[in-house]
């Protein structure tokens, strides 16, 4: 340890301040990019799946009757 | 050998290949920059002429080394991008360029807040201070300009030549401190010589170091899956690994 005590290791002969911002500037950015790489994927992770879900749905359902046709239909005519 | 190229280039094998290396490199990667925060910030001895501000070392010099490692990545991928139109290699520089951002913005930073106590400032323009702030212009460049343009062969190209034109920049910083008269210090560590701190100042910044190269592994990884997911969605491969969670 090369500090005597714990609050001298916490003021750092007047130091202090300026070493610990910047370790706390540093790991808080960091943590906050880490964390909103990791949301990004799971956010395009779901995006994904509800698309696959979506066209899913869609070639269950079956397709509806066509309203007219024009298939010939054979009417008498008597 | 072709062969390996073109593997290295599919973004299914290197969605499988990192999907198996993410989790060492995020483990190794954390113990190592804690180890060498804790030891730096505790057990490192004091500098006889900075006192205890010199302790921003241990994550000033891991910050500035990759913001700069990280564009020569990116030039080295641009490359790739033009010669051989991979499309991996496009994949890669869109996604670390933000890291890039923030870690030059953390060099930029955790340096300002050192000159204070040390040289007196927070900023000056000398050579090494102002090359490094125009590198983080050069990151914000390549990310506006991905943005912008909305094709993504033509931005890819766009992008490859801005960052290919932008490494010039690179050994200005490095040899910025060797060419002209500035407050900053020369370099820790060189490849030629032994570094002038004794070990136990050294080897914490070497850990340290590591650690943030690893770090950074990590977020590519997971920074290029996001890319690759989105690029690929509809492939059959990109739809089992969603579904089914395997690749």
């Amino acid at each position: 340890m090369a500090f005597d005590s714990f609050s001298a290791f916490l003021t750092m002969e007047g130091h202090g301040p300026y070493v610990w911002a910047c370790y706390a500037v540093f790991f808080v950015l960091l943590a906050a990019m880490m964390y909103w790489s990791l949301r990004a994927r799971k956010t395009a992770m779901d995006a994904c799946r509800r698309g696959y879900e979506f066209e899913a749905d869609k070639s269950k359902v079956a397709a509806p009757a066509p309203a007219a046709s024009f298939a010939r239909v054979n009417v008498s005519q008597d | 050998m072709w062969q390996i190229f073109h593997k290295l280039g599919s973004p299914k094998w290197f969605f499988g290949i990192s999907t198996r290396f993410m989790p060492w490199l995020l483990v190794g990667g954390i113990m190592l920059l804690l180890a060498g925060a804790v030891w730096g910030l505790a057990f490192a001895p004091k500098d006889y002429l900075q006192g205890n501000s010199y302790r921003i070392i241990y994550i000033h010099v891991p910050a500035a080394f990759l913001a700069q490692s990280v564009y020569i990545m990116m030039a080295s991928a641009a490359i790739v991008t033009l010669v051989w139109r991979m499309k991996l290699a496009d994949v890669f520089v869109k996604a670390v360029a933000p890291v890039g951002l923030v870690l030059t913005f953390l060099a930029l930073f955790t340096g300002a807040v050192w000159g204070k106590p040390t040289w007196g400032t927070w900023w000056i323009w000398d050579a090494r201070l102002t090359s490094m702030l125009i590198l983080l212009f050069l990151y914000g460049g390549v990310i506006a300009l991905d943005r912008a343009i909305n094709d993504e062969k033509s931005a890819a190209r766009a992008v490859a030549v801005l960052v290919l034109v932008g490494v010039v920049n690179i050994p200005i910083i490095k040899y910025s401190v060797e060419w002209w008269n500035t407050l900053h210090q020369p370099a820790t560590f060189k490849l030629t010589e032994k570094p002038s701190m004794p070990a136990e100042m050294w080897v914490p910044l070497l850990l340290s170091v590591l650690g943030l190269y690893l770090v950074f592994g990590w977020l590519a990884c997971v920074r290029m899956q996001t890319e690759i997911l989105s690029r690929e969605q509809r492939t059959r491969w990109v739809k089992e690994f969603v579904m089914k969670g395997r690749v």
